[in-house]
């Protein structure tokens, strides 16, 4: 018997205008959204303003160091190295939105089968996730890329089918308290289809955990991606990203060209906290529970 | 000395959508030797003037004005003078009591640390004292029930442990919000005479806070009536629920269900309806979960046109049972036919049509609607579900037609269930219920959540409509009241089985059984002095029947 959610003096407030409130009040991820922000606009809109040729090496100019010509120096084969960081983060930020995105649909429909299903089926189902992540995302990743040497599109689908079981087991747990809700029981009484509680009462009711997953899902991928591009097995070259500026960047690292190491890496640094903190607020904002 | 007394009490809660008043300048006091009922509707602030009493309000509120207890000032008391008031001069006993106890530590424990926390007595001592405390509740077997979990316990007992707590240290005051809402009616009765009982005994004064008008006139002295957080009316409990003079009362006591408990023998009954093909038939039903029986080879029909009650206490298998008719539960044994076709044969498509001709309002007002979407939404689900060729207009005039009929304004389609009321989001589950003119419509509790006023409304318009529509129903509820009114037959489980069946008018006044006949007797009427007078024919039944006060 609450008196505070009944009284008759308490304006309706629609609940996502109160969830963008509490999202404002945790300062970390306000910042953190502004970083994404500005990443994705240095990234996409940043080449027009400041273009640049990423496809032609240029052996007059390498190994400059940073100066009015070329911001941020220009790297072992003569490319600017501030528009390369705008062409690596392109692929850098693509993959991992892409494989964190890709990798949330598959774990929100495997979880939410499952759950629904119960029984065998959710039994079967979950062993494989269980199995799944015995077995490192890393080690999995790498094999993979190794034997197929991916481009950007194979590095997406990889990235999305080794790292969907987080998600799939917090979408499940979710679904199983949400399809004992009466409006489900009720649609189930008067003869709807599984299907219909599935995607049109269960989904859009979980909206808060997949989107708060999915947050943590693309930091997650970004990292992933620099990982497996550092070690030569990702984007391959004349294209690059930020784990192979990087990893090209190290080989030079005891020559003292800072330039080539310390803005990739930070970059990577900002996003993945970025990206981090977001899910964090988004956390607080829609009140669930946390990741794994 | 006034045990409590509280002078120009108001408390304003800090929420993210702004403040909210919820106690406004109440006063009032419990004089010695005197039971004060604090009644009202939810949201009326009831509960936290006893919380504002305890000084157990949570950080986020506010409150001016003076309360005291025993002569110590509550409001703005340090947390030291708190807890020494909290269980010596005062102390409460909450509604559920499932969760008022440490699910991990036996309940002699949990007491002996009560009377530990006051009083500087041995461990041994206080062991010996919590078995003592436990008899004194009517708890059998004191020294083995000591060692026990509360799951190892009924909801009853539990009640009586968290008492037991409450009592431990004799205090003068004791504050019971709801203390028997979470109980079946036999166990509240108990309850409510251990707590007469005690008060008598040991001179303690109760504060019970509660909206149940029964309680009421079974329990207190004197009433006071909370509207909107302010005091609308007090005085003796006789003047208030016989002769109320505010309005407010007036209406909230008209809109009680009263058990009527008296008639003649036999009352001209309904005529046996025509042997038409029943719409629904429960045959020789029973239900496992696990080890556990829930339904034991029930049978029950409903036939075009009639409202069956389904009614038993909690766990009696009640709502199992019209699951079971919904096609929710398959059965382990026995024969389920709807509309005249065995539920197992019908697959797919024709189970579906089946289906098509069933309207279904569960309990929960916050549940029942899926908070994603508009009502309109809600409410065309069936259309979309069973007539997926109609076209949107048609749909849109459907939904807005059946608002109408169950007295919702059309412009209400297009806003969402969190902005309506318990009472309106209910009347909107019963307008998807009609949306596809059902034959039979199975309501599980639908009224039981909601404040009397609320749920008069919402069981006019159900009969309104059938009368209108005709459509049979299935109506499960643990109030005999409601149930008496609403239904022409009714049937009472117990443990899972049928204990008698009958119409309603014959069954719940002269009842076949002396189960039935127990669970009528624990029903508190709003009258006070024909609830004093069934309350002693109720006591004498129980001592010359040797069925005693066991939870």
């Amino acid at each position: 018997m609450t008196a505070v959610a009944q009284a008759p003096t308490l304006e309706p407030v629609a609940g996502h205008r109160l969830s963008v409130r509490r999202f404002a009040r945790n300062r970390l991820a306000v910042a953190g959204l502004a970083v994404v922000v500005l990443f994705l606009l240095f990234c996409f809109v940043g080449p027009l303003l400041h273009s640049t040729d990423q496809t032609h090496t240029d052996l007059t100019q390498v190994n400059l160091a940073p100066s009015g010509a070329h911001w941020l120096g220009t790297d072992a084969v003569g490319h600017d190295e501030l528009g390369r960081l705008m062409y690596g983060g392109k692929v850098s930020l693509l993959v991992g939105l892409a494989a964190g995105i890709l990798a949330t649909v598959i774990g929100t429909l495997w979880g939410a089968v499952a759950g629904y299903a119960g029984g065998w089926v959710d039994a079967v189902m979950m062993r494989v996730v269980d199995a799944g992540i015995a077995i490192p995302a890393l080690f999995i990743l790498l094999v993979v890329s190794a034997i197929t040497s991916p481009g950007t599109g194979g590095l997406i689908v990889i990235l999305g089918l080794v790292s969907w079981l987080v998600p799939s087991r917090l979408v499940r747990a979710e679904t199983l308290t949400l399809k004992n809700r009466d409006y489900v029981l009720t649609l189930r009484a008067i003869g709807g289809t599984h299907g219909r509680a599935i995607l049109r009462h269960i989904l859009p009711n979980s909206v808060s955990t997949i989107v708060v997953a999915a947050t943590f899902q693309v930091a997650d991928a970004i990292l992933l991606v620099a990982y497996v591009s550092y070690l030569g097995l990702g984007v391959q070259p004349p294209s690059t990203d930020w784990g192979g500026m990087l990893s090209a960047g190290l080989t030079v690292a005891y020559s003292g060209r800072w330039w080539l190491i310390v803005p990739p890496g930070l970059a990577i640094i900002l996003v993945v906290c970025a990206f981090n903190a977001i899910g964090d607020g988004l956390r607080d904002a829609f009140d669930v529970r946390g990741r794994g | 000395m006034n045990i409590l007394e509280l002078e120009g009490l108001s408390v304003t809660f800090a929420t993210d959508t702004g403040d909210v008043p919820a106690v406004r300048d109440v006063s009032l006091r419990v004089r010695p030797g005197e039971t004060l009922a604090l009644v009202g509707e939810s949201g009326s602030g009831k509960s936290t003037v006893a919380l504002a009493a305890m000084g157990l309000l949570p950080g986020n509120s506010r409150v001016s004005g003076r309360a005291s207890l025993d002569g110590t000032e509550v409001v703005g008391a340090s947390e030291t003078v708190l807890a020494h008031l909290r269980g010596r001069t005062a102390s409460m006993v909450f509604q559920e009591p499932a969760t008022a106890l440490d699910p991990l530590t036996r309940v002699g424990r949990q007491i002996a640390e009560v009377i530990r926390n006051h009083r500087s007595v041995s461990a041994k001592e206080a062991a010996a004292e919590a078995v003592d405390l436990l008899r004194r509740v009517g708890i059998s077997e004191p020294e083995r029930r000591a060692s026990a979990f509360p799951f190892q316990l009924s909801g009853g007992q539990r009640q009586r442990v968290v008492i037991a707590m409450a009592i431990a240290n004799s205090p003068s005051l004791l504050v019971a919000d709801e203390p028997t809402t979470a109980l079946d009616v036999t166990v509240q009765a108990e309850i409510l005479d251990l707590l007469r009982q005690l008060a008598a005994r040991s001179g303690t004064r109760v504060l019970l806070v509660t909206h149940n008008m029964g309680v009421v006139a079974d329990f207190a002295d004197r009433v006071a009536v909370m509207l909107r957080g302010e005091i609308v009316e007090t005085g003796t409990v006789d003047d208030v629920l016989l002769r109320p003079a505010h309005e407010y009362t007036k209406l909230l006591l008209d809109a009680v269900p009263r058990l009527a408990v008296s008639g003649p023998e036999e009352s001209d009954a309904v005529p046996e309806p025509a042997p038409r093909e029943p719409v629904v038939r429960l045959q020789d039903v029973s239900v496992s979960f696990g080890r556990v029986r829930a339904l034991h080879e029930v049978s029950l029909t409903v036939r075009p046109g009639e409202t069956v009650g389904l009614v038993g206490e909690s766990g009696s298998g009640k709502s199992t049972a019209a699951r079971v008719a919904l096609g929710l539960i398959a059965p382990s044994d026995g024969t389920v036919s709807l509309f005249g076709t065995d539920l197992r044969r019908a697959r797919g498509r024709a189970r579906r049509r089946l289906l098509a001709g069933l309207g279904v309002v569960l309990q929960d007002p916050v549940a029942s609607l899926d908070a994603r979407m508009s009502v309109a939404e809600c409410v065309a689900e069936p259309l979309r579900v069973h007539r997926r060729d109609m076209p949107a207009a048609q749909r849109r005039a459907r939904v807005g037609e059946v608002l109408e009929l169950v007295r919702l304004p059309r412009e209400l389609a297009s806003r969402g269930p969190r902005e309506l009321s318990g009472g309106q989001r209910q009347r909107v589950s019963l307008a998807r219920a009609l949306v596809l003119e059902p034959r039979l419509l199975v309501a599980d509790e639908p009224t039981s959540a909601l404040d009397v006023s609320v749920q008069r409304t919402v069981l006019e318009v159900i009969e309104e409509l059938q009368r209108e529509l005709g459509f049979a129903c299935l109506f499960v509820s643990h109030d005999l009241a409601v149930v008496q009114r609403f239904a022409q037959r009714v049937v009472v489980l117990r443990s899972g089985r049928v204990e008698e069946q009958g119409p309603t008018a014959t069954t719940l006044l002269h009842p076949d059984t002396e189960y039935t006949r127990r669970l009528i007797a624990a029903v508190p009427v709003p009258d006070p002095v024909l609830q004093r007078s069934r309350r002693a024919e109720r006591r004498t039944s129980l001592t010359t029947g040797g069925q005693g006060a066991t939870a």
